[in-house]
This record gives C-alpha cells, structure tokens and sequence, in this order.
C-alpha cells in the first residue's frame, strides 16, 4: 500500500474501507472557548473527524484554523473548512501552512456563502481564487512541493484535502461533472451538502459510480436532522441550494410539534442505513447543526460505534 | 352642455400628454404654481400608444422628487378621461382644486409672500 | 458603456447646503445615453435643487452646462470661463469627469452627481445590466462570449456553485446565475468538455488589483 497522503484518520479509516462517519462544529461568535470545547466533547469518539466551519452563511465566527487547533488539543481531529470568500491565494496559503504546523491533517475547500447572506454585508469579497483552484493549490503544495508561483515549498504541507459539492444545485445535469472537476483538480474525499432528496441523490450517485468517480474519490453524504418543521422551512427558504422536499415537510407536520425533533432524526437514521448499502457512498458527513449534543445518540441508533481504529 | 370649474387652473393644451416632460411640472412648481395635474387620455386609448403612459411615470418621478424635499406629492397628479368626457373634466377639475386649497399655497409662494409682506 | 445612478436628492442637497451660486455640468457621453447626466437631467437637477431651495426660502443661483465628454481635456478646457466664480460645481458625468475637472480647474470645489456603477448596456428601456468589470485581460471567448468576472457574484472560473437555483443566483432572485447560463450553452452545443478541466488561477495584476491602470499608445503620442 502507497503512502498515505496525510495520514489523518479520516483518510486511515477511508483508506482501510471502513464507513466513515464525520460530524461539524461551528466556531463560536465569540472567543468563548470553554463553550467550544463542551461542543467538541459531545463529538469526542462519536465521529472520524469534524468539520470546523469557516464563517459560515457569511457570520463572521472565531477561526476556523484557530478552533480547528483547539479540536487538536482535545485529541480530535478537525477537518479545516477554508473558504475562498475573505482569503486571497497568499492568506490561504499561509493558512494551509499553519495548519499543517499546528497539527491539522484535513482540510475542506469551499468557495464560501456570499457575504450578502451574513452579519457583515458590506464587506469586500476576495475570491481571488475559486474552490477548484484551492484544491489544486493544496494538493500541488502538497503533492509536488511548490506553492502557486512554482517556488518551492521548505517542507510542504501535508493535508488530506477535501470539497463539497451540492448535487442539488442547478442545473442538476452538470452536477456530475462539476464534481468530477473537483476530483480532477485533486480532491481526495467529497462531503456533499445536506441530503433530503433521496430521489435525486441516487440519481446522482448512479452517475456518479457510471463515470468511475467513485474509484477515485470518497463520497461522504451529508446528513443533517431536522429539529422541526420551523428549521425544514427555515433551511428551504434561505439557504442556497437546499432541496427539501414537500414529502419530508408533510412527514414532519404529521407529528406533533414536541415529536418533530425525533421524526426528524428517525429521517436521518433511514437515509444513514441507505446510505450504508449506497453503491459509491464511502460514509456519511453528519452536520447536525447546534445539535452536537444529539450527535452522540444518533451514532448510537445509526449502528456507526464503537468508530473503527486503523 | 355648460360646464364650468374652477377659475384658479389655468389649462396648458398639448398634442398628447407624451409631450408633458418631467422639467414642465418641475419648471411650473418652480414658479409658483400650488399644484399641476396631467389630463391625458384613457389608458390603452393614446392616440400615440403609449403617451399617457409615459406622462404617468414622469408624473411619478416628480412626485418622488417632491417627497425628497419635503412638498406633498398631492401637488401632482395624473388623470385619465376621453375627449367625450367634459363632465369628468369638471369633476377632476374641482377634486385637484379642493385638494390644492387643502394643501394650501405652494412653499414657494408663500417664502415669497412672507418676503413681501416683511 | 459607464452606467451610472443620479445621486439622491438628499444627498446632493446637503453638498450645496451652504452653497449660492452652483453650476451644473453634464456630459454628453456614457452618462447621456444612459439618461442620467445628459442635458435634459442637467435641468432637471437644476429645477429639483431650486424648487427646494425656494421652499426653504434659501434661493439659490444655478447655471447649467453640459459638455462633450468630461473624460476630454479639450473639452473640459471650455469651461474656462466663469468657473471660478461659482460656490460649487456639481458634475453629472461618471467618476472620471469631477476627476479632470478638478485637474484642470484646481481651485474650483467639485461634487460628483452620481454614483458610477459598472460597464454595461441597456437591456431593455429603462434596464441597464453589468457586462465587464474591467479586469485587463479578456476571457470571455472561453466562455462563449459570457463573462463569468463580472456575471458571477463570486467571480468564480469553474461555477456553477451550489448556490445556484432555477437559473438564478443566491444572491438575489433578479440576478441570473451566468454560470447556469454557460453551462446550458455549452450542452446545447456539444462543447461541454471546454469546462472539463481546472482553469488556471487568473492573473489579477491586469486588473486594479496591479494598481491604477494606464494605457500608451506610442502611435498617437505627439
């Protein structure tokens, strides 16, 4: 077997065949770190990695390197998101050289929410580069050991990296091949947005596995419980590219309002054992958004502990 | 037919109120009238298609312009009647009448009289 | 063309509050045609400001101009006469005009009338849309004539993101996603493999990222 590329152990776990199983953190909107850590600590065992989020939907929150540091400190493992949104190529650079010094082996790379979607909409945006253009930039610093201009890297950084990808965006039939760009590019594992389209993501991931993606890349699917009918509709009215279907909705309003919280996890404990048998699925990315705490009981259902050790 | 209104307008005759441009009610405003109103012809009934249409939304912008520095906006107004309707006429003519005394006289005037009288 | 929006009312107001004797000066180019600094919208402001002015019984002198293009030395150089006798001088035409006119005429106090917006055209009467941001080094035939810098709110090179819905970008349900719009094109034309590869990351230093820009051409230099 080949090196591994960082030797984080969600790239172990995936390497090895085992189902991974990922769950999120958002920084707090303030430097309260004792908060943060009780969050991480409902994760702590429960999940292969955790994704620490990057001023999400454009809320300007702590770092995502520095918390995804703190994660390091309690014997977890963060998976740096970085968005293009507030870096040019040489803050992100840097950053990924920070985060490999500070012991960070897996990064995400997003493009970012626009910043008309935050608490700071007048701010100037970056995108310098694109998402695409930050996988290649990692996985070169990485791969080859040079940074964006050619110039060789003194020691480079080693990171498991990864992208997102909505198979729910427009237009739906591109989808693929976007992803398959983003693979080209060098991503070595996909999480992809919350799922609640069953329909359309197995539309996806037969045409995914038909172009031989899933050979060379790790899809993990993104699973996110519903708290209530108020979040399902929140989520469906303001945040892109969200897909909820009028079928879950329905499910959800069918129950009463103090046994929405559990519909909305039983949905998400049936779409884990789906995509547990999912040809091309390699594990699930659960982002149970202020919910850390739950994320304890929903690997317990889910049948996803003890998490594997490689 | 003998219809009379109101003394106090005074009646501009253009071809089409497509002709009626937004520096015309700004300049008669401007010289002191209380208030303007456009008379042009039934929507969809512009004998140039679109003219009242057009002198709708000038009548529109003056407004907004009117708001901005604090005028009421009622100094202007667009009305739509055929040529067959000289009782409409007389009716808009004494509703912008009963509407302007209501308003009273323009800011502009009055700055004037004030003046005047001092 | 320039786009540009008038200023509010409010806002041009309170630059000439203590101000009693202005000039007004349009420009028959961009602004023109994209009716907001022409000869016609000269007068207009002229009358808003004076009607207001009276109203507050702060008469106020107003001359108006309007020239033919304010970005041209030759013709900035004829208002020569008079401008130093005026408070101030509010100038109707793009970013560029209160600029040359303030080189030129250093002593005089300018103020922009409008807000410059972007390079674009009218798309129907009344609309005007953004085509380029003016970033130094074209693109757009990659994209079959569809420019993604300036389209996308993201400026992203490999779009569409997830964000995209409909056809429409996240950021609002007036802005078209160009992203869904290049990628249709594309299928529609059997040339989808174009997109298929990883853009190189875009050399900004043509755009003002470089620093202030500036064009020489040595055939026409006297």
């Amino acid at each position: 077997m080949d090196e591994y590329k960082s030797g984080s152990n969600l790239e172990k776990i995936l390497r090895a065949g085992h189902f991974a199983f990922t769950g999120e953190c958002g920084p707090p909107k303030g430097a309260n770190v004792e908060h943060l850590k009780e969050k991480f600590a409902h994760l702590k065992g429960m999940v292969d990695a955790v994704n620490i989020t990057d001023n999400q939907t454009a809320v300007v929150r702590m770092s995502s390197l520095a918390a995804s540091h703190l994660l390091v400190h309690e014997g977890m493992e963060p998976n740096f998101q970085m968005v293009c949104r507030d870096r040019n190529r040489l803050a992100i650079t840097s950053d990924i050289l920070g985060a490999h010094a500070l012991g960070i082996r897996n990064m995400l790379c997003l493009s970012g929410d626009h910043q008309s979607f935050g608490n700071h909409t007048q701010a100037k945006n970056v995108h310098d580069i694109d998402s695409m253009q930050l996988i290649r930039l990692v996985t070169n610093m990485r791969d080859k050991g040079r940074f964006m201009n050619d110039e060789e890297i003194d020691v480079p950084p080693r990171l498991f990296v990864g992208a997102a990808c909505n198979p729910f965006a427009d237009p739906f039939e591109y989808r693929v091949y976007r992803l398959a760009n983003k693979i080209t590019a060098g991503a070595d594992f996909i999480q992809t947005q919350c799922i609640f389209n069953m329909e359309k993501f197995r539309t996806f991931m037969h045409q995914a596995v038909d172009m031989g993606l899933t050979e060379k890349c790790y899809i993990l699917a993104g699973v996110t419980p519903m708290k209530n009918l108020g979040m399902a509709n929140f989520m469906a009215k303001f945040v892109p590219g969200m897909d909820i279907p009028d079928a879950l909705k329905k499910r959800l309003k069918g129950v009463e309002k103090a046994k929405q919280a559990e519909e909305g996890i039983r949905f998400a404990l049936e779409q884990i054992e789906e995509f547990k048998q999912m040809e091309g699925v390699a594990g699930v990315h659960l982002m149970a958004i202020e919910w850390e705490h739950k994320v304890p009981e929903i690997a317990e259902r889910a049948g996803v502990l003890p998490r594997p050790t490689v | 037919m003998r219809l009379s209104y109101p003394p106090e307008i005074k009646v501009i005759q253009v071809p089409c109120t497509g002709r009626v441009d937004i520096i015309h009610l700004l300049n008669a405003l401007e010289n002191g009238a209380d208030g303007v109103y456009v008379a042009g012809c039934l929507e969809g009934e512009c004998h140039y298609r679109t003219g009242n249409l057009k002198a709708k939304k000038r009548v529109g912008y003056v407004k907004k312009v009117l708001a901005e520095i604090g005028m009421d906006p009622g100094r202007v107004e667009m009305f739509n009647l055929s040529s067959a309707q000289g009782k409409r006429f007389a009716e808009i003519a004494d509703e912008i009448t009963a509407r302007i005394i209501e308003l009273g006289q323009s800011p502009v005037n009055k700055r004037e009289k004030a003046k005047a009288a001092v | 063309m320039i786009v540009a929006d008038r200023k509010s009312l409010e806002e041009i107001l309170a630059m000439v509050r203590e101000k009693r004797k202005i000039l007004i000066v349009g420009c028959r180019g961009c602004v023109t045609v994209c009716n907001v600094g022409g000869e016609k919208e000269v007068e207009i402001l002229a009358a808003s400001i004076n009607l207001a002015r009276k109203t507050s019984d702060q008469p106020i002198e107003i001359d108006t101009v309007t020239i033919e293009r304010q970005c041209d030395n030759e013709y900035v150089a004829l208002l020569k006469e008079g401008i130093g006798t005026y408070d101030a001088v509010v100038s109707l035409a793009c970013g560029v005009g209160p600029q040359f006119l303030s080189e030129a005429y250093p002593n005089q106090l300018f103020f922009p009338g409008v807000n410059t917006t972007f390079f674009g055209g009218a798309v129907s009467h009344g609309i005007w849309e953004e085509r380029c941001q003016g970033c130094g080094t074209c693109i757009i035939h990659n994209f079959d004539g569809l420019c993604p810098i300036a389209r996308c709110a993201k400026s992203l090179l490999h779009g569409p993101c997830g964000g995209s819905s409909d056809g429409l970008c996240e950021v609002s349900k007036e802005t078209l996603c160009i992203w869904d719009m290049i990628v249709k094109k594309k299928m529609e034309q059997g040339r989808l493999t174009d997109l298929l590869k990883v853009i190189e990351a875009k050399d900004w230093s043509s755009a003002r990222d470089g620093g202030p820009r500036r064009s020489i051409r040595e055939e026409l230099i006297p």
